[in-house]
């Protein structure tokens, strides 16, 4: 490759609703590198910018959750596929960050295994309860509706996709704000998921700064859950818990930083989904 | 010819020992509160006071949340499970054995009638203690990792409309799960409960595991603002449960709220109508009402919405106000004057916004807390009274034409606990039960609980299950 | 059902502005405006089989495990002390004393009788029941022992208990039992062609042998207990109304199980609703299997809760039994004298 070559400058947009706005802020700030070098461009994404991406994201829910856990599992896997495809992409843009290349593969073998639990979940965390009655009665999970995600600062991609994923294979839609210092993976995935059967709004993808939008995500009524694993600071985190309070969001905060590498167990599946018990009597 | 009216057939209170004067239950033992006040709790049909019952200041609570720390440390979190499960089945049998003093005692302190104390509330208590007694050493093998332990320390604060089934819905899965417990009961109703310190005493439960502080919304506050405790778990209205969200936050104590609701009763116009009129009397008459997943809007096919209002207030003529000890009452006192008198603003409120009342005829007693079976037609979605709990023996009718007008007209509400459904058509009731936000929908049933089925709500009716298999998460690291 | 009419127009609601005191609301149902122009509307309903067949499946279900619930939570009411004493007489007044046997005879019938006129003997105060059932061979013995008495002959009829006759046999059968006095006739339906969808004809069946009662009351026995589900006791309970039955009856005691509460408390739903839309008011007979006191009084309770006090009489509502009538006179005994009677003190006719 010659190395004189002009590069051409990237500026990212944000992933609304299947498309890529730019920030209605018409705000962006730079990206640099482990070495402190221009990356990319980033779009800053306002307290509208939140507003409208819940709003994709509601609009995606009925689809989504309506949809067959087969057909969730096959659209995520298929997203697997493309992620497979720009490996070397995501390889390059997670050791621009100083990351371990070999956490790109750690983070599409994760989305290949919550690919898998799409018709299997409900089995494991369903049932029939044997009622003192003659009732058929039968729990199962449902979706939580719209899940509100501050993703991890890093590792930049596997640490996405482990936020990520569990969510939207139960059928929930998320609003993520994305890691501030290394947001490149997840522009990238927008790319993919663009580009996949994943429809419009499912995943909605917001550069910037957390501590800015954060609020909004977790004071807005018309989200019904909030994950809180990449916000650092304490007293940010408590304030984002009180706000949460108000429409009694669903609130994931783990107590210390989780290893990304181990198995994550179903325990995030579980966070986004509600139980659904149905009654029905048994008679001739 | 002579009426065949029933003769008051009253259950025999003589079997209650109730005492003058109860303290706090901690580490095994009752103790007179550190600041030494009290209140005293009545009988709501007829506003006799029962007895003193010490109020727990913030010291109380600290001397109740340490004892169960240090039988945590000490007793209860070391101990197997297979040990565990022997205490919960010996207080599941005592709780049999005392099941008539247990459900006098509930229908004096209450208000709710016999009937249902007897052959609702205290089997179930059994029934809990029994279902959560086998899960004690069966912990590996539900679902939940190889070797979930317990989270320590749960404050639990519970309501008035079930004291001691709601007892049993928190202490049953903490306890099993090895977690030790301080439990506030409702100022109302702490009878009960403090009976149930008693059970413990005589299942010989170590000192410190269950602990029973009584007192208000104060006494509640510093429990679960407590530092030491790691597990809240709430059941009443919303707005306290968002107060302890709020309060909560920052703390990583564990939190489960069981909150309001505003359930939808859907009832289609091939619906076995008198079993959904059957449905309807028992969703939002069954305990006064005062039930978080009460129906209390019942979604009337326009077809049928005659014939199925004719029915119903039919009927609600043969509900039997009275008495709670009586055994033929139907519906019992209103559990205080402070409810009454919510119940009595809204159902204003509801007049006034226009919408049709209509009270069932029925003689009310001059003492105490009462008000008759009471439905508002004509109401709409717009309508306070279709939107707000009231907590009370209130039906909300509205109509619908179709299914999926019928959906949208249930899930529009910040609520989500409950729905019901009444068709003939089973497919129908297939997609209604996907479609309706709610935690549990009852087809062509209602108000049916068991102790293996998980309950708990989606949205603003809280967060986190109780009963069964998913009833354990609440209480379990893993 | 058939449509109703709105409920504003016949229950008159009274907005209550009193929350302590409600006053009482007429909640019993006008019928006069309506009656004559619902029933020209269900005469038509049996113009055709197809006709026949679309009302009846177009009654409301029975959800089996409510219905048995509503009918277990009933039973736990709590008669006691003047309501049982009260609800004691009237069952013994509601009681067709039963004798259906193969050895039956004129003895027996006549014993029989004599038990249903002075039930106690040694209590003038008791009083008499409100049939004698018998077989149609019987019926003379029992119109003569029973003279003046007031106490009805009732006589199964139509080839009870299978009905697995001609039609002929059957409503010669009645006219026999008609002929030698019978005030009222017990036929049972056509169950097989009930089961197999036939209802214009069970319907048929039904009209003929009600032509052949002529003054006699027509009792049409359901046997629930084959018909084997609350949605057929419900369908067949209309169709014998329709057809002119009565009463309508619940077993013949010959096939388990007999009368049961549930079963019961649909056919009260259906001669109520019936009565709400037609204005006429039919009867219903529990039969078989009800042996106690306890048993005879939750019926009573059910009636009460269900149809309404209207049918709390004799002429409404009727025990069909045998034993059962015993038992009553213990525990009447045991009201009246504060200790427990012993069997040996009451007749075993």
């Amino acid at each position: 490759m010659p190395t004189d070559r002009v590069d051409v400058r990237k500026t990212y947009k944000l992933f609304i609703g299947g498309a890529f706005p730019r920030s209605e802020s018409g705000r962006t700030y730079q990206v640099t590198s482990a070495a402190g070098g221009f990356l990319a461009n980033a779009a800053l994404a306002s307290r509208k910018d939140v507003r409208d991406a819940v709003v994709a994201a509601r609009a995606a829910v009925p689809k989504w959750a309506g949809a067959t856990a087969y057909n969730r599992g096959q659209v995520l896997y298929r997203v697997a596929e493309l992620l497979e495809g720009r490996r070397e992409q995501f390889a390059a843009e997670v050791t621009a960050f100083g990351e371990d290349p070999s956490t790109v593969h750690d983070a599409i073998d994760r989305w290949v295994w919550y690919a898998g639990w799409a018709d299997k979940f409900a089995q494991v965390h369903g049932g029939a309860n044997p009622v003192a009655g003659p009732y058929f009665n039968l729990s199962s999970p449902e979706p939580t509706g719209v899940v509100g995600i501050v993703a991890p600062a890093e590792p930049a991609l596997l640490g996405l996709v482990s936020v990520v994923a569990p969510a939207i294979v139960t059928g929930n839609t998320v609003v993520i704000l994305a890691s501030e210092p290394r947001p490149l993976p997840a522009v990238s995935l927008a790319e993919v998921l663009a580009t996949s059967d994943l429809p419009g709004g499912v995943v909605n993808i917001l550069t910037g700064r957390p501590a800015e939008t954060a609020p909004w995500l977790a004071s807005h009524q018309d989200v019904n859950a909030l994950d809180l694993t990449g916000v650092a600071d304490p007293e940010l985190a408590t304030s984002l818990e009180q706000a949460a309070a108000g429409n009694l969001k669903r609130v994931v905060r783990p107590a210390a930083g989780p290893a990304w590498t181990a198995d994550p167990g179903t325990a995030r599946m579980a966070a986004f989904v509600e139980t659904k018990t149905v009654w029905h009597p048994k008679g001739g | 010819m002579p009426g065949f009216d029933y003769a008051p057939a009253p259950e025999s209170r003589s079997i209650v020992d109730i005492k003058p004067s109860y303290g706090l239950f901690v580490s095994g033992e009752f103790v007179d509160p550190v600041d030494g006040t009290a209140f005293k709790t009545i009988s709501p049909a007829t506003e006799e006071v029962l007895a003193e019952v010490a109020t727990a200041g913030p010291s109380d609570v600290d001397r109740a949340v340490q004892a169960a720390r240090s039988a945590y440390a000490s007793v209860w979190g070391t101990m197997s499970g297979r040990d565990r499960a022997k205490y919960l089945y010996r207080i599941a049998r005592i709780v049999q054995e005392r099941a008539r003093e247990l459900a006098v005692l509930e229908s004096l302190d209450n208000g709710k009638p016999i009937r249902e104390s007897r052959d609702v509330d205290v089997p179930l208590v059994a029934a809990h203690f029994f279902y959560y007694a086998g899960w004690a050493d069966k912990l590996a093998h539900a679902g939940f990792g190889p070797a979930p332990q317990p989270i320590g320390v749960a404050g639990q604060v519970i309501p008035w409309n079930f004291p001691l089934l709601m007892l049993a819905w928190k202490i049953a899965p903490a306890l099993a799960c090895g977690n030790t417990v301080v439990l506030k009961p409702a100022e109302t109703t702490p009878l009960t409960a403090l009976v149930f310190a008693e059970i413990c005493q005589q299942a010989d439960l170590p000192p410190g595991v269950v602990n029973i502080v009584t007192g208000a919304g104060e006494t509640g506050a510093a429990l679960v603002n407590h530092p030491a405790i790691d597990k809240v778990a709430f059941t009443g209205s919303t707005e306290v449960g968002r107060l302890i969200a709020k309060a909560v936050a920052g703390t990583r104590k564990r939190v489960t709220l069981e909150l309001g609701g505003k359930a939808a009763n859907i009832v289609f116009e091939d619906a076995p109508i008198d079993q959904a009129v059957e449905g309807i009397v028992n969703g939002i008459f069954f305990n006064q009402g005062h039930v978080c997943c009460a129906g209390s809007r019942l979604l009337v096919q326009e077809s049928v919405a005659d014939q199925v209002l004719e029915s119903l207030k039919r009927r609600m003529t043969q509900l039997r106000v009275g008495d709670p000890l009586d055994k033929n009452t139907d519906i019992g006192a209103i559990n205080s004057a402070e409810q009454l008198d919510r119940i009595r603003r809204l159902s204003e409120i509801g007049s006034s916004e226009g919408a049709e009342r209509w009270s069932a005829p029925c003689e009310l007693p001059d003492r105490g807390f009462w008000f008759a079976p009471t439905i508002f037609t004509g109401v709409t979605q717009a309508h306070r009274i279709a939107r707000e709990e009231i907590f009370g023996p209130v039906l909300s009718v509205l109509t619908f034409r179709t299914p999926a007008e019928a959906v949208e007209k249930a899930n529009n509400t910040p609520y989500g606990l409950s729905a019901g459904v009444w068709t003939e058509k089973g497919s129908r009731i297939l997609a209604m039960a996907d479609r309706l936000r709610a935690g549990v929908v009852w087809a062509n049933t209602f108000n049916k609980f068991d102790p293996s089925s998980p309950f708990g709500g989606y949205k603003e009716s809280g967060y986190g299950r109780e009963g069964g298999r998913h009833g354990l998460e609440a209480y379990l690291a893993y | 059902m058939p449509p109703l009419l709105p409920a504003t127009q016949r229950l008159p609601a009274v907005a209550a502005q009193d929350h302590d005191k409600i006053t009482q609301v007429a909640a019993r149902v006008d019928f006069t405006a309506m009656t004559a122009s619902v029933i020209a509307d269900l005469s038509e309903v049996a113009r055709s089989a197809t006709a026949l067949r679309a009302f009846l499946h177009g009654l409301p279900g029975v959800d089996q495990v409510g219905a048995e619930q509503r009918a277990a939570m009933l039973a736990t009411r709590s008669i006691k002390t003047t309501a049982k004493a009260y609800a004691i007489d009237l069952a013994i007044r509601m009681v067709d004393l039963t004798t259906l046997e193969g050895a039956d005879t004129a003895g027996k019938v006549r014993a029989l009788c004599a038990k249903a006129q002075r039930p106690d003997p040694a209590d003038p105060s008791c009083p008499a029941v409100a049939a004698v059932c018998v077989y149609p061979a019987m019926v003379p013995t029992a119109v003569s022992a029973l003279h003046g008495s007031g106490v009805h002959v009732a006589s199964v009829a139509t080839a009870f208990p299978s009905g697995q006759a001609t039609l002929d046999v059957k409503i010669a059968d009645t006219r026999a039992a008609v002929a030698a006095g019978a005030d009222e006739i017990d036929m049972v339906i056509n169950r097989g062609a009930f089961l197999s969808g036939h209802y214009l004809q069970v319907y048929e069946e039904i009209r003929a042998v009600r032509a052949a009662c002529g003054a006699a009351h027509l009792k049409v026995i359901l046997e629930t207990g084959e018909l084997a589900t609350y949605d057929n006791v419900r369908r067949a309970s209309w169709l014998a109304m329709l057809a002119g039955a009565d009463f309508i009856k619940t077993s013949t005691g010959k096939v388990q199980p007999a009368a049961t509460m549930p079963v019961t408390l649909v056919m009260l739903e259906a001669v109520r609703d019936f009565r709400d839309t037609t204005g006429r008011q039919v009867g219903v007979k529990p039969a078989g299997g009800i042996r106690t006191t306890k048993d005879a009084v939750r019926y009573l309770v059910l009636v009460n809760e269900t149809a309404g006090e209207d049918w709390l009489d004799p002429h409404w509502f009727r025990f069909g039994a045998s034993t059962l009538l015993n038992d009553l006179l213990m525990q009447r005994t045991k009201l009246t004298t504060g200790y427990y009677a012993g069997p040996d003190y009451f007749t075993v006719d």
